[in-house]
């Protein structure tokens, strides 16, 4: 157990050092690329007076790096700062749009990974026979597809045609669980139709390695039915592959989804990044990267973790 | 059978009987669907406004970065909402003329250098204070004054002094303006209580609707403001969503989840016009697409090159290949006939041959370098490759670069000799020039520099006598169209679409899209 404990304290200080650098790469990047956010606020529109005015009420006069620093030490103190470009508390904001991104990533997640991973299970239980090839056409073919493309044809049969479920999924507060759910059917289904390919495929392969091992034929000759000795004796023994697969899919769900969050009008963080990256507005860039870089490590973290607990050979090392 | 039509028509308006009912009765009746669509919206609209219900509104245009602050509005989905909360002291009619707004009233002295603004009595901000000559001057001193990032700063230069008597606010000019009062009724300039000094992003003001839920870039909801002085504001709350992504903001109207919308694109334009239940309407406006050279810069400053390369357009190509017929050829001049002063002026015509002559002429060699980028306008890589082709006909060789949108306004515009860029244009014909080609403007993005095209902007402005002045502006417009670095092959409609679920939309409203902002505020919905 103490091996756990050090390994998590070992992973954590990494990852922290990583969100560090991320911040350093973030915000140079936003320095490198042209004009500023008062010019980004005042467009086409800017007058010279107009843009002195702004850039020194916005602190933009400052050195880069003495900003960075200033911002680094808000940070240390749990403070995001607040926008350039609305002088909105950063913190508040990003905390609405990520409920609402961790709210589309959950829905998702909750229908896609026990699918993939079902379908995963039949495909072995029937491979290289009609259900295995169908199950591996469609999902392929909706991986190949540009997400774009399943999503406005999705908004044009259910939402146009049939008037199902809406094409513009702005929820709010003001709604019930249930009418949130119905507006956010379709995205739901075109994500799940996005990420159902790779976790199925790595469930599908994961299974069939196992599967030439030694203890399965012994299960096999014990007389026990097929799709048990998938599930009992083969699942787990694939979960350390499977579980890796499942966690870049769900860490793509949270911060991968930005072209859903478009042609869906889906008020999440992806949205509210782009906005302020055009707008130049470092400080809620800073913000949103750090939380994309840590929900990223978290979940490969917790990939990592999970494997070693499933596998006993890496729980007890020689 | 013609009265039987009438007769339901009428009834579907009044909500007797259903759109829907409505529209399998005429067609029994063996009217079109679409006739029939025609005869309802002319019915809802002889019924009159109805109160009451959600008035849905989809706009392209909002960011989350964006502030209500008055003074910070720069897109469509800004100047709607102003339209919401607040208004200005005038406001454009649908014709171009002026109303009052908050201010019931305006008079010039007979030099046109001293407006008196009075200001409507008994009206109230939304948070009760009623609304008091202090609080219009506060608003002008606040967009003017030296601390100011306002859009509209460039406008006030002018102001020498701002003092109020009574309910009367005095505007004191350097020079005489007699466009004084179009100035006002721009849309940076809402009259807020101590004129946004105080809380400039509270979106307290005089309008029609109160705003209840802000979330900036995503969805508004405003309620009706009881206590409104005015006869506009039907629906009882008008909900605004942003949809950016123009496939989006189509189907939202399609799948009815919005009643209105705009900027449709014009490529699908006529696609949506022919689904049952949606009206596409285009409003002809000031705005244009323009190809801009710095002409005191090389090889531009050569004007027999500029000749050549105004020569070498072919405006109705573009007309039909980039706006897909919705909107007009230009004359490379920023005026139109959405000016109140507008005279019309000798059409330039695509002519290869004096094109070729020109550039002999001018002793330019090798390929001339023009910028452009995606936002620069909608379709302006393409419309640079149709220049392309149009000037290679006159033997001229233009050479393309396209650059990120990303700091294209920053970077190219204004900076670089020669590139694509887009005007909203502007109410008057003095703002117009003045924005853009006076020797001394900050956005001069031809660096058109004259003497006596200045003299001439200057004494037009002070001149009261209507025909002297459409004269002055007729030459000043040939000037800037033979002299100026300024290409302009076409001026773009506003293309807004909705449906039949609302009505009481009019045509040909001046100003900008959506019934210059106000159509939320002025349709009403019908169930």
């Amino acid at each position: 157990m103490s091996l756990l404990v050090k390994l998590l304290a070992q992973r954590i200080a990494l990852g922290l050092l990583l969100l560090f650098l991320v911040s350093i790469l973030i915000f140079s990047g936003t320095i490198i690329l042209p004009g500023d956010v008062a010019q980004s606020i005042l467009g086409q529109s800017a007058t010279p007076e107009a843009l002195a005015n702004m850039r020194r009420d916005l602190g933009l006069n400052e050195p880069p790096v003495q900003r960075y620093f200033n911002w680094l030490g808000g940070l240390l103190q749990g403070d995001l700062g607040t926008a350039l470009t609305s002088g909105k508390d950063i913190a508040e904001s990003i905390g609405r749009r990520l409920g609402n991104t961790l709210f589309l990533a959950f829905w998702a997640a909750v229908i896609s990974v026990p699918l993939a991973i079902l379908l995963g299970l039949i495909a072995v239980r029937y491979r290289e026979r009609w259900p295995d090839k169908l199950i591996s056409a469609v999902t392929l073919a909706s991986i190949s597809v540009p997400e774009f493309l399943i999503a406005y044809v999705a908004i044009f049969f259910i939402s146009v045609r049939l008037r199902w479920a809406p094409s513009v999924t702005t929820i709010n507060d003001s709604m019930s669980l249930g009418e949130k759910l119905h507006t956010i059917s379709i995205p739901v289904a075109v994500l799940t139709l996005v990420v159902l390919a790779h976790m199925m495929r790595m469930t599908r392969a994961a299974i069939l390695n196992v599967m030439q091992s030694a203890y399965i034929e012994t299960a096999e000759l014990k007389g026990l039915r097929m799709f048990t000795i998938i599930w009992k004796h083969a699942l787990p023994n694939s979960v350390a592959p499977v579980i890796n697969v499942v966690m870049l899919n769900m860490a793509y769900l949270v911060v991968g989804v930005v072209v859903i969050e478009v042609v869906f009008t889906y008020p999440g963080m992806g949205q509210y990044l782009v906005d302020h990256v055009s707008k130049r507005d470092i400080p809620v860039v800073q913000a949103c990267g750090l939380i994309f870089a840590a929900v990223y490590i978290g979940l490969n973290m917790v990939a990592d973790i999970v494997s070693i607990i499933a596998n006993p050979r890496l729980r007890h090392p020689k | 059978m013609n009265e039987e039509l009438k007769f339901l028509s009428r009834q579907a308006a009044l909500g007797t009987i259903s759109r829907r009912k409505f529209l399998g009765r005429a067609g029994a009746l063996g009217v079109s669907a679409a006739a029939a669509s025609t005869m309802l919206a002319g019915a809802v609209h002889a019924a009159g406004p109805q109160k009451g219900g959600t008035l849905r509104i989809g706009l392209q245009g909002g960011s989350t970065t964006d502030s209500l602050d008055p003074a910070l509005a720069a897109n469509t989905t800004a100047v709607n909402l102003i339209r919401m909360w607040g208004e200005p002291l005038v406001e454009l009619t649908d014709d171009g003329g002026l109303q009052g707004k908050v201010a019931e009233s305006f008079e010039a002295s007979a030099d046109a250098t001293t407006w008196t603004f009075t200001i409507r009595k008994g009206i109230t901000f939304s948070n009760g204070q009623e609304v008091t000559a202090a609080d219009a001057a506060a608003t002008l001193d606040r967009h003017a004054g030296e601390e100011s990032k306002s859009g509209a700063l460039g406008l006030l230069r002018d102001i020498k002094n701002v003092s109020t008597n009574g309910r009367d606010v005095v505007i004191e000019l350097n020079n005489g303006n007699a466009d004084l009062p179009y100035l006002m009724s721009d849309y940076h300039l809402i009259i807020q209580p101590n004129g946004g000094k105080d809380a400039p992003d509270a979106a307290i003001g005089t309008g029609p609707y109160i705003m209840k839920e802000v979330d900036m870039g995503v969805r508004f909801v405003a309620e009706k403001n009881p206590n409104y002085w005015g006869e506009i504001g039907h629906a009882e709350a008008i909900e605004m969503l942003v949809i950016n992504d123009n496939t989006a903001r189509v189907a939202a109207l399609q799948s009815g989840q919005v009643d209105i919308i705009d900027r449709v694109p014009p490529r699908t334009a006529g696609l949506v016009a022919r689904a049952p239940g949606i009206t596409v309407s285009s409003t002809a406006g000031p705005g244009h697409y323009v190809f801009i050279a710095h002409v005191n810069t090389a090889p531009f400053d050569n004007p027999d090159l500029m000749m050549a390369l105004k020569y070498g357009i072919n405006r109705q190509e573009m007309v039909d290949k980039i706006l897909f017929g919705y909107g007009s050829v230009g004359n490379d001049s920023p005026i139109n006939a959405a000016y109140p002063m507008y005279e019309e002026m000798e059409q330039r015509e695509y002519d290869p041959e004096k094109a070729a002559e020109y550039f002999k002429k001018s002793g330019h060699e090798g390929p001339v370098l023009l910028r452009t980028s995606d936002n620069s306008f909608p379709g302006a890589p393409d419309a640079a490759a149709l220049f392309q082709q149009s000037l290679k006909a006159a033997g001229i060789e233009l050479e393309i670069k396209r650059e990120p949108n990303d700091g294209y306004w920053s970077e190219v515009w204004n900076n670089k000799p020669f590139c694509t860029s887009y005007w909203g244009g502007r109410s008057t014909q003095d703002q117009m020039f003045t924005t853009a080609y006076l020797s001394t403007a900050d956005w001069n993005d031809t660096r058109y520099k004259s003497d006596s095209f200045d003299k001439l902007l200057i004494a037009a402005r002070a001149e009261l006598d209507q025909d002297k002045r459409k004269k002055m502006y007729a030459d000043m417009g040939m000037m800037v169209r033979n002299e100026s670095g300024l290409i302009c092959p076409m001026f773009n409609d506003f293309v807004d679409a909705h449906t039949d679920k609302i009505g009481g939309w009019v045509e040909g409203v001046a100003g900008f899209s959506l019934m210059n902002g106000y159509a939320a505020q002025r349709m009403w919905v019908t169930g």
